[in-house]
């Protein structure tokens, strides 16, 4: 990779063109802090002989929230599970190029997949806690990773964690009921809850809210916003006015490729793709 | 217009009759399989409920020093015919562990020959006019009477039908049991996680899958004739015992546990998976915290309905020597034994006619344990269902 991860350059100096290819943002937020979190370039993933990711380029900044956004099926999930390595799990998945996470390659041959989902929490689109109590649902990642393993401490990490996740108080007196019988909206709550008590470093959300009522959409969006302040958060979503609110910035996805990747600000005031113009204004998708 | 309408009402008309017969034909048939169940089990209950009872008659035993060499001399040549040899023959040798009955003369309730049983029980029997006259007298005086047939459950089998009983044959059942579900259970779960959870899917494990359900629909005689050259012609496992019969049921289970752990396995969500995948679970971690816990109740359902199956089976335990004549109650696995549908099957094939009730009797007891069994299946179900 020749290119300069310089992220001073002025934004007129260059084409700004040039700088989505890159994986770079059209243009910047200023309010927002871009210490590089994930580096992707050039990559490629083939479901069999289907290329469901064309040469995508993308800068990840830390304690962010960046939105995926575009039309079902533009690869925006696949590209968020390539980022902790879940399209392993998948047969006949083929990928190329860099994914880069502290310097390193996550697709490297000694990087070990589960190291690495412990860095990289996931929240689902359907919540899908354990059937097991919420205690348990929240103090098991952590037991088995050894972050804690004295009785205090598991009780401390699970207090805190669910309060950070704004749980705690709605279940604090029933913490071995199973988390199962909590609401749609208080279950993906827990699922938060269950990520960030591994205290990892980026959080991917795949389109979180998506089977939640608007109340639990809007007690989640104002989580994640809390959220971002110790956590690098990635988050798909299908809902435009929900990546408008929450996102510091926003990529576009169309068939496979990274059309427009912006300052969420500009892409939803002066989007700077004809595509992501047409998207955004409801022409398709 | 009114025309259309008219075509669509008698269009419904005729999707509802079709609905109301297909619904009568469906209930039709469940009531015809319930009446034949119902017929089963009265037949069952009427011919094998008298094994559970047998006669006893009242004499005066006398136990005199010619009756420690001749026992048939202990009673008196009037009743002689009427008591069980079975029980006579051990006279000589309960005067030697008793010292105490020399000499004596009691009067005690003793086994009745098969041939009074029958009798008392109104089944025809070939006791002689006299005979039949000396029970009918007997039984005036109240000495003697149908009474609860302990022997059945506690003594082996026998040629003298009141003298035979299941428990060789139910202990038989037990360790065969015991070592078809050490083997199966095991290596069957294991075999369904791995194509389950690990294997890729490919053309071998596919060829794999498909041979596995041909398994479970081969004939169970075959495995009989696996389990001869395998295990007893090649590895010199003792033939007839609980360790052969076990390993061939085993086979004969396997594929039943694999397709029925499999299906368990597919039934927890993909999304539990992928919940235990996202915190950094291994897949064994995986497997072992988030998919068997959940799939658990499914896997003890089949291995208890393939056991069931196992219990019931005769045809492979026939070739591998497993339908022997075994009086003792054994206890170990290598020593020579029988199972109940074998028994059942022995005593099915005896001509004396005291053996048709024995032979429905076995069956009861064979069919509570599989009830016990199957209920115990459901129990486990609900059981860890309920759990969340």
């Amino acid at each position: 990779m020749s290119m300069s991860m310089n992220s001073h350059v002025s934004p007129t100096s260059i084409s700004s063109m040039n700088r989505s290819s890159r994986g770079e943002p059209v243009s910047r937020n200023d309010s927002a802090n871009h210490a590089l979190s994930v580096r992707v370039r050039d990559l490629d993933l083939w479901y069999g002989q289907f290329q469901a990711l064309k040469s995508i380029s993308l800068d990840i900044y830390q304690n962010n929230i960046t939105a995926l956004i575009g039309p079902s099926g533009c690869g925006k999930s696949t590209f968020l599970r390539c980022l902790n390595r879940m399209n392993d799990l998948i047969p006949r998945v083929r990928i190329e190029g860099l994914v880069e996470m502290g310097g390193r390659d996550v697709n490297a041959a000694k990087v070990d997949e589960v190291a690495l989902r412990r860095r990289v929490g996931m929240v689902f689109q359907k919540p899908n806690p354990f059937p097991k109590s919420i205690h348990a649902n929240v103090a098991y990642a952590p037991r088995m990773h050894d972050i804690v393993s004295r009785k205090a401490d598991v009780e401390a990490l699970v207090e805190s964690s669910l309060r950070d996740a704004g749980l705690w108080e709605e279940v604090k007196d029933k913490l071995h009921q199973p988390g199962t019988s909590l609401s749609g909206g208080q279950q993906q709550r827990l699922c938060i809850a269950r990520a960030i008590a591994v205290q990892p470093e980026v959080i991917l959300m795949d389109e979180p809210t998506s089977a939640l009522d608007p109340i639990s959409t809007a007690t989640i969006e104002d989580l994640m916003d809390r959220l971002k302040r110790r956590y690098t958060i990635i988050t798909v979503t299908h809902n435009m006015q929900q990546a408008a609110r929450i996102a510091d910035y926003t990529a576009f996805f169309h068939l496979g490729e990274m059309i427009e990747y912006n300052n969420t600000r500009t892409m939803f005031s002066t989007p700077h793709t004809r595509k992501a113009e047409d998207y955004i204004t409801g022409r398709y998708g | 217009m009114t025309q259309a309408l008219d075509h669509i009402e008698a269009q419904l008309r005729r999707r509802h009759r079709k609905t109301r017969r297909l619904k009568a034909l469906s209930m039709g048939a469940l009531g015809l399989a319930g009446l034949f169940l119902v017929l089963f089990f009265t037949d069952m209950l009427i011919k094998g409920l008298p094994a559970f009872k047998q006669a006893q008659i009242q004499v005066e035993v006398d136990y005199s020093e010619q009756a420690s060499q001749l026992p048939l001399a202990a009673v008196s040549e009037a009743v002689r015919p009427l008591v069980s040899r079975g029980y006579l023959r051990l006279i000589p040798s309960r005067m030697r562990d008793d010292p105490a009955l020399q000499g004596t003369t009691r009067s005690e309730w003793v086994l009745a020959d098969g041939q009074v049983d029958q009798y008392l029980k109104g089944h025809h029997s070939k006791l002689s006019e006299r005979d039949k006259a000396t029970v009918n007298r007997l039984q005036d005086e109240g000495r003697a009477e149908l009474r609860f047939n302990t022997r059945f459950f506690t003594s082996g089998d026998s040629k003298m039908p009141e003298l035979a009983g299941i428990a060789s044959a139910a202990v038989g059942t037990v360790l065969t049991l015991m070592v078809t579900l050490a083997v199966a259970f095991p290596i069957g779960v294991m075999t369904a996680i791995y194509l389950e959870e690990f294997a890729p899917d490919n053309r071998i494990t596919q060829l794999v899958e498909i041979n596995i359900n041909n398994l479970a629909a081969i004939p169970s005689i075959l495995y009989g004739l696996l389990g001869l050259a395998i295990f007893i012609n090649f590895f010199g496992v003792p033939r007839s015992s609980p360790l052969v019969g076990g390993l061939t049921l085993a086979l004969m289970t396997l594929p039943v546990i694999i397709i029925s752990t499999r299906t368990a396995l597919r039934s927890v969500p993909d999304s539990i998976r992928h919940a235990g995948f996202g915190v950094g679970c291994s897949r064994w971690q995986v497997v072992r915290d988030h998919v068997l816990p959940l799939a658990m109740p499914g896997i003890m359902t089949g291995a208890i309905i393939g056991l069931a199956q196992a219990m019931g089976e005769t045809a492979p335990l026939i070739i591998i020597g497993m339908v022997a004549f075994i009086p003792d109650i054994g206890g170990s696995f290598t020593e020579a034994a029988t199972v109940m549908p074998a028994q059942i099957f022995t005593w099915a094939g005896e001509p004396d006619r005291a053996f048709i009730e024995k032979t429905s009797g076995g069956i009861l007891v064979l069919l509570a344990v599989l009830i016990t069994m199957n209920a115990t299946a459901v129990v486990l179900r609900r059981r860890f269902e309920r759990r969340w």
